[in-house]
C-alpha cells in the first residue's frame, strides 16, 4: 500500500489506503499542545539515576492534521451499524442511539473521579441505583452487581458467587453442566475457575431436554455446582424445559447460571429470575444499546436471587435516609472483579435508553425483535432451512446444508459474497453444533424493507451458488481488500509494526 | 481419493503408527490434515517423556481450529520431528513421511491390536464422515 | 417509538407472510406458567424529559475533572490509579466517528480493515511503551494484546499467565500495590485456590516505598521453587518507581517470572520501560491518556509480554498479513488462544476487548508523538517535585515515603487526612486520597490515616499547586 505516493492512483471512491502512521510524518513533528512550563525545570537524569531512560519510545512523529487524517481514513474502512444492517447473531447490533452518547458525555459523568468523597457523587450513586432497579424490574433478580467489564467477565462474576454460595454451605462441589451449543466464554470461565465442564447434548430438535440434565446430573452425586444456560439458546430457541431443569439441578443442590446474551429476546415477556434462574450476567452493549466500540467496552452486570446477595462485589450502592453510599463491609463477598466500579460510562447510556423506551417501549423491542427475525425465517427457509422446526425468536439460525449439498458453495463464501451486496455478514460456523451455520439476528431497529432487501440478497446468492459458483466463492469484489491470507498471519506471526532494516 | 498406506496401522483419533521393532513412528492422517486445513501450529512433547496409549502427546493448530494428538501406543518419546515447530506446512505437503511428529518406544507390544489397518481405517472414516 | 421503525400495516404483512395472527402468537410457545403477566414498570421519556432527568442527576454530581481544571468548580489532585490528564479535543471527536464506535468486533477482515489496523498501531505502541527497545532487523523483542478490561483485571490476568507458564501457583505480591488491583487478584486467585488458600504472599516496601528487597529474597528462599511470578507495581501506590531490575534479579534467582502492573503509562516516557528492566509480563492502565475519567471506567488494560510466551497472552491480537491480491492488510491472529475455539482450555475467558478506549489511547499518543510524550513526562515531573518542595516548605508535614516519584506523592499531614480533605472539599478542592478511604485504604503504611496521595499533571498550573499548599496548611491543626 503506498497511499502517499505521488502520481499512483490509488484510490476508489476516495477511498485511501493507508500506510501504517509509523511511516508517516517526519522527525521533529508533532501534534501535540502542551502547557508552558511554569515551576522550576528538573533534571530528570539527576532525579531517575538509573531508572532514567535515555530515548523516549518509538511513538510517530506527526502532526494533528496527519492523526486526524489517518483515523478518519481508517474508520471508512469499517462497516457501522449507521452504515447498514449488521445482522450478526448472537452480537444484538442495534442502533446506538445518539442521545445517550451526548449523556454520558456530560460533566456531571463523564469528570467524576472514581476516588471522589460520597458526598461528592450522589448523582452517580443515584444513577446506578436506579439502573440496578431497573435491571432488577426487567429480569426478576433480587439484586444486580454492575461492575463486571463485559459479558465474560459477567460469567466469572457469578461463577465466583456460585462457589462461594457452596463454599458458605460447607460444600465443594466442581462439576458444571454446559451444553454444546454454549458460547465458548462459558466453559473458559468454568476453567478460569477451576471448576470442570460436563457437557450436555441438546436433543435433536435443538433444545435442552430435562431428562438429558437428569442423566449428567446423575453421573456426579453431590458435584453438581451447577449448569450454565443460555435462553433463548444460540439457535435461537426458547428453553421451554428451563423450569423443570432448573428443578433437577436445585434437587442435586447446583444453582443455574443463564447466559444473558439473548436476554434481549424476553423483556416484558419472561423475568429469567422468575424461570428457576439464580444468576444471570446482562450485556448492556447488546440488549441496552450500548455501543460495540469495534470491539468493546461492554458491560455486563450480574443479577441473583436472594440467597445471593452476600456474595456480591464490592461495594454496592446503598440508599438510607435519602443518601446514596457505597457499602464496602460485605464479608461474604466475592470481592472485587476490577478496579472502581465497573463501566460507569456504559452504565450512564444503558439507563438513558432503558428510560427513554419505558416498559411498553422495551416489550416492544422484544416483539419486533422476534417478529423481524421469524419475517426473514419466512422469507429464506426454502434456501436456508432453519436448523430446527421449533419456533425460533430474536435470531434465525440456518447453514449451507442445503447449497452445500447441491453446488461447491459454502458458508465462508455466502458470508463473503454478502459484503458485495452492501452488508455485513452473519455470524457463521457458530453455534458449533450446527455444521456451516449462519446465524442472523436483524433486531428490531431494521425496517420491513430492509429485510426484504436482505432476503433478495442472501436468495440472490443461492441462486449464484448454483448458476456461477466462482463469483460467490472469490468474493468479496466490491470490498477494498479482498480475501486475508490468516495462514500467513498465524504461521509467522507480525503483531506490531517494525522499523525497516 | 484417500491415501492411506497399508504399513501403517491407525487409531480412530486420525494418528497413523510406524512400528518397528520397539520403536513407533507417530503422525496423523491425510483424513485430519484435511478436516483442519492449513496447519499454522506444532506442538511436539519432550523427549524422555512418557505417554501412555490415548494420553494428549501435542496439538496441532490451524487457523481456526486446535487438535490434540493422542498416543496410539504406551512408550517414551526418544525422538521428535522439530523442524514442524518451524514450518507446519510440511504436515499439509506431506503427513506421513516429512510430516512425522514424534518416535517412541514402546512399552508394551501387547497395544499394537487394538490399532485398525490401512483397510478398517478408510472404512471408519467413511462410516464416519 | 423512534428506534422502531415498524407500521401498523409493516407488522400485519409481515404476519401474513410468516402465517400467524398476531405478534402474540410468535410468543405462544413459551410456557404459560413463565411468562410475565405484568407489564413492566419503567415510565418512558422523550428526549426533551429525558435530558432534564439526566442532566438533574448529572447536576447532584461535582465533576472533579472538566474540559479544564477549574470547570465544574472543583480543582483536584485526585490519583490513586486514575491520573486524569488533559485529552486533547480532537480525540474525543474521533471516537464519536460512527464507523469506530458503531462497529463490531473486527471478525470479517475486509470490512474492517480500519479497526484492525488501528488495533495493530495500538499495540506497536503499547510495545514501545512497556518493551524494550527494537532493533532494527530483529524480531519484536514485545508483544501486546488488544487491550483488557482495565489495569486491575489485566494485572490479574497476567498472574494467571505467570502461572500458566511456569506451571507453578505461588505469587509473591511486594510492595505498595494498588489495594483494588490487589483486591482484584484476590478475587481471581482465592478462590480457586481455596483448598490450598493463600497462594498469594506479600513482602513490604521500606522507608523509600520500594520494595523490601532483603525480606524479598528470604521469601523466596522459603517458598523455593513454588513461586510463578513476582508482582511488582511501578510507579507505584504511593507514586515511587520501582527499580524493577532489582526485583527481577531476585525473582530470576527463584525461575519465577517478573510481573509489572504500571497504572501510569505516561511515566515511561522517561523512565526506562518495565521491559528493559527484564519484566516478562507488563499490565497497565491508559484511561487517563485515552479519555474522561467517567467514575473509573470504562478505561483499558493495557497489556504486553516477551514475544516467547506470545501463546499464553489472553485476548485478541490483531497480525499483518496480506490478501489474495498481494496487498497489506490485518487480521486478528492467534485465535486458537481465545475461548470462542479453545473453549475450556482457552488462555482466558475474555471475549471484548475495551475498543473504542484502546483506539483513543492510541490517537492520543500518536498526536503527542515521540517529542510530546516525552515533554509531556518531563512537565509531569516537574509539577510534581515543584508540589513536593512546597510540601516540605510546610510545617509538620513530610513525605510518607523517599523515594523517587513522578507525578504523584503521598505526605503525611498535620491532623486526620480524611478530615483534611473535607475541609478542602468544602473550598472547592479534591485535596487527594486519604489513605485510609474505604476502597483506596493501605494499611501496611505507617500514619496512613494521616496521609493524603496527591496527584499533579499537566494540566495544574503553579498558582494551582500554591493554591492547593496554602490551604492545606490552613486547614491542618
Amino acid at each position: 500500500m503506498t497511499g502517499t505516493s505521488k502520481g499512483l492512483i490509488t484510490t476508489r471512491q476516495l477511498l485511501h489506503h493507508e500506510a501504517p502512521i509509523f511511516e508517516q510524518g517526519a522527525p521533529g513533528r508533532s501534534g501535540a499542545s502542551l502547557p508552558k512550563l511554569d515551576v522550576p525545570e528538573v533534571s530528570a537524569a539527576a532525579l531517575l539515576g538509573d531508572l532514567y531512560r535515555d530515548a523516549a519510545p518509538g511513538l510517530p512523529e506527526v502532526s494533528e492534521v496527519d492523526v486526524t487524517r489517518h483515523f478518519t481514513r481508517l474508520s471508512r474502512w469499517n462497516y457501522a451499524i449507521d452504515i447498514g444492517m449488521y445482522p450478526l447473531g448472537s452480537c444484538t447490533m442495534k442502533y446506538n442511539p445518539k442521545v445517550n452518547e451526548r449523556v454520558a458525555r456530560m460533566p456531571g459523568f463523564a469528570g467524576l473521579h472514581p476516588a471522589q468523597s460520597e458526598e461528592s457523587l450522589q448523582g452517580a450513586l443515584e444513577l446506578m441505583y436506579r439502573l440496578e432497579r431497573a435491571l432488577c424490574e426487567i429480569s426478576g433478580f433480587a439484586r444486580v452487581t454492575l461492575q463486571p467489564a463485559a459479558g465474560a467477565h459477567g460469567e466469572l462474576c457469578g461463577l465466583m458467587m456460585i462457589r462461594a454460595y457452596h463454599q458458605s454451605q460447607g460444600r465443594f462441589p466442581r462439576k458444571v453442566l454446559i451444553p454444546d451449543s454454549a458460547h465458548g466464554t462459558n466453559p473458559a470461565s468454568v476453567t478460569l475457575n477451576q471448576m470442570e465442564c460436563v457437557p450436555v447434548k441438546t436433543s435433536a430438535d435443538g433444545i435442552l431436554s430435562a431428562e438429558t440434565v437428569r442423566a449428567a446430573v446423575a453421573q456426579y452425586p453431590g458435584d453438581i455446582a451447577g449448569l450454565m444456560v443460555t435462553n433463548p439458546s444460540t439457535l435461537g430457541l426458547f428453553e421451554e424445559n428451563i423450569a423443570e431443569i432448573a428443578e433437577v439441578v436445585h434437587q442435586a443442590g447446583g444453582l443455574v447460571y443463564m447466559d444473558g446474551a439473548n436476554f434481549n429476546a424476553l423483556l416484558g415477556k419472561v423475568r429469567p429470575g422468575e424461570t428457576g434462574i439464580d444468576v444471570m450476567h446482562i450485556n448492556l452493549h447488546k440488549t441496552f444499546t450500548t455501543p460495540h466500540g469495534g470491539g468493546g467496552p461492554g458491560s455486563g452486570p450480574v443479577g441473583v436471587v436472594e440467597k445471593l446477595i452476600p456474595f456480591l462485589p464490592t461495594p454496592t450502592v446503598e440508599l438510607a435516609d435519602g443518601k446514596y453510599h457505597l457499602l464496602y463491609n460485605r464479608p461474604q463477598s466475592v470481592g472485587r472483579l476490577r478496579s472502581f466500579f465497573g463501566n460507569f460510562g456504559m452504565h450512564v447510556r444503558a439507563y438513558t435508553y432503558i428510560r427513554e423506551m419505558g416498559g411498553e417501549g422495551l416489550t416492544q423491542a422484544t416483539e419486533m425483535a422476534v417478529l423481524n427475525a421469524v419475517y426473514l425465517r419466512a422469507l429464506l427457509h426454502e434456501e436456508y432451512p432453519p436448523a430446527s422446526e421449533k419456533p425460533s425468536m430474536h435470531e434465525y439460525v440456518t447453514s449451507d446444508k442445503k447449497i452445500k449439498k447441491e453446488t461447491t458453495v459454502q458458508t465462508l463464501d455466502i458470508a463473503k459474497r454478502l459484503m458485495d451486496y452492501g452488508y455485513h455478514p452473519p455470524t457463521v460456523y457458530f453455534p458449533l453444533v450446527l455444521p456451516g451455520a449462519l446465524m442472523i439476528e436483524p433486531t428490531e431497529t431494521e425496517s420491513k424493507e430492509t429485510l426484504d432487501e436482505f432476503a433478495a440478497a442472501l436468495l440472490s446468492i443461492a441462486k449464484e451458488a448454483h448458476s456461477d459458483p466462482d463469483l460467490v466463492k472469490h468474493a468479496p469484489h466490491q470490498t477494498a481488500l479482498r480475501r486475508l491470507d490468516e495462514t500467513k498471519a498465524a504461521r509467522q506471526p507480525r503483531l506490531r509494526w517494525l522499523p525497516p532494516t | 481419493m484417500s491415501n492411506y498406506p497399508s504399513d501403517l496401522r491407525y487409531t480412530k483419533d486420525h494418528e497413523w503408527a510406524r512400528i518397528d521393532g520397539k520403536r513407533v513412528v507417530i503422525g496423523i492422517t491425510e483424513f485430519a490434515v484435511h478436516q483442519l486445513g492449513d496447519i499454522t501450529m506444532v506442538e511436539l512433547p519432550k523427549e524422555g517423556e512418557s505417554f501412555r496409549r490415548e494420553q494428549v502427546l501435542g496439538t496441532i493448530e490451524s487457523v481456526k481450529a486446535v487438535s490434540d494428538i493422542y498416543a496410539p501406543l504406551s512408550g517414551k518419546v526418544v525422538k521428535t520431528n522439530d523442524p514442524l515447530r518451524d514450518s507446519p506446512e510440511t504436515l499439509n505437503e506431506d503427513c506421513y513421511d516429512e510430516g512425522w511428529m514424534v518416535e517412541l518406544e514402546l512399552s508394551s507390544l501387547d497395544e499394537i491390536k487394538q490399532l485398525m489397518t490401512s483397510e478398517e481405517y478408510a472404512k471408519y472414516v467413511k462410516d464416519h464422515s | 417509538m423512534r428506534y422502531i421503525p415498524h407500521t401498523d400495516a409493516d407488522v400485519a404483512q409481515m404476519l401474513r407472510i410468516i402465517g400467524a395472527s398476531s405478534v402474540e402468537e410468535l410468543f405462544s410457545h413459551i410456557p404459560a406458567q413463565l411468562r410475565l403477566k405484568k407489564p413492566l414498570d419503567i415510565e418512558a421519556l422523550d428526549e426533551v424529559s429525558l435530558m432534564t432527568h439526566l442532566g438533574q442527576l448529572g447536576a447532584r454530581s461535582t465533576p472533579a475533572t472538566g474540559a479544564t481544571v477549574r470547570e465544574g468548580a472543583a480543582l483536584s489532585f485526585l490519583g490513586a490509579g486514575l491520573i486524569p490528564h488533559h485529552v486533547p479535543v480532537a480525540v474525543d471527536m474521533m471516537l464519536q466517528r460512527a464507523e469506530w464506535y458503531t462497529s463490531y468486533t473486527p471478525y470479517q477482515p475486509e470490512v474492517a480493515q480500519g479497526t484492525l489496523q488501528a488495533v495493530f498501531e495500538y499495540q506497536t505502541l503499547v510495545s514501545e511503551l512497556f518493551g524494550p527497545p527494537v532493533t532494527p532487523g530483529q524480531a519484536a523483542p514485545y508483544v501486546s494484546n488488544a487491550s483488557m478490561y482495565d489495569g486491575a483485571s489485566a494485572t490479574a490476568e497476567a498472574v494467571l499467565m505467570a502461572r500458566r507458564i511456569t506451571g507453578r501457583s505461588a505469587v509473591v505480591a511486594c510492595g505498595a500495590i494498588h489495594p483494588q488491583y490487589l483486591g482484584t487478584l484476590h478475587c481471581y486467585l482465592d478462590g480457586i485456590d481455596s483448598e490450598g488458600r493463600g497462594a498469594i504472599k506479600t513482602v513490604g516496601f521500606g522507608a523509600d516505598g520500594r520494595v523490601d528487597l532483603t525480606a524479598l529474597a528470604t521469601l523466596l528462599a522459603e517458598l523455593g521453587s513454588t513461586v510463578a511470578c513476582v508482582l511488582v507495581q511501578s510507579p507505584n501506590y504511593l507514586g515511587v518507581l520501582q527499580d524493577v531490575s532489582a526485583v527481577r534479579a531476585l525473582a530470576q534467582k527463584a525461575g519465577a517470572l517478573t510481573v509489572v502492573a504500571c497504572p501510569e503509562p505516561l511515566a515511561f516516557g522517561l523512565v526506562k520501560s518495565p521491559g528493559s528492566q527484564g519484566a516478562d509480563i507488563v499490565a497497565g492502565e491508559g484511561i487517563g491518556l485515552a479519555s474522561g475519567p467517567s467514575l473509573g471506567g470504562p478505561g483499558v488494560g493495557l497489556f504486553a509480554a516477551r514475544s516467547e510466551h506470545v501463546r499464553q497472552i489472553p485476548g485478541r491480537l490483531v497480525g499483518e498479513t496480506v490478501d489474495q491480491d498481494g496487498r497489506r492488510g490485518y487480521v486478528l491472529t492467534l485465535a486458537t488462544r481465545e475461548q470462542h475455539i479453545r473453549r475450556e482450555k482457552a488462555t482466558s475467558n475474555i471475549c471484548t476487548n475495551q475498543g473504542l478506549i484502546a483506539l483513543a489511547f492510541a490517537i492520543h499518543l500518536c498526536m503527542l508523538g515521540k517529542s510530546g510524550f516525552r515533554r509531556l513526562a518531563e512537565l509531569n515531573l516537574a509539577k510534581s517535585e515543584y508540589l513536593k518542595q512546597r510540601l516540605l516548605g510546610v510545617r509538620g508535614f513530610r513525605l510518607a515515603v523517599s523515594g523517587p516519584t513522578f507525578n504523584e506523592i503521598a505526605v503525611t499531614v498535620r491532623g486526620r487526612a480524611a478530615d483534611v480533605a473535607l475541609r478542602l472539599r468544602e473550598q472547592g478542592i479534591f485535596a487527594g486520597v486519604p489513605l485510609d478511604q474505604p476502597g483506596f485504604e493501605l494499611p501496611s503504611l505507617p500514619d496512613a490515616e494521616r496521609t493524603l496521595l496527591i496527584a499533579t499533571t499537566e494540566r495544574h498550573r503553579r498558582e494551582d499547586i500554591d493554591h492547593l499548599v496554602t490551604a492545606l496548611d490552613e486547614v491542618c491543626p
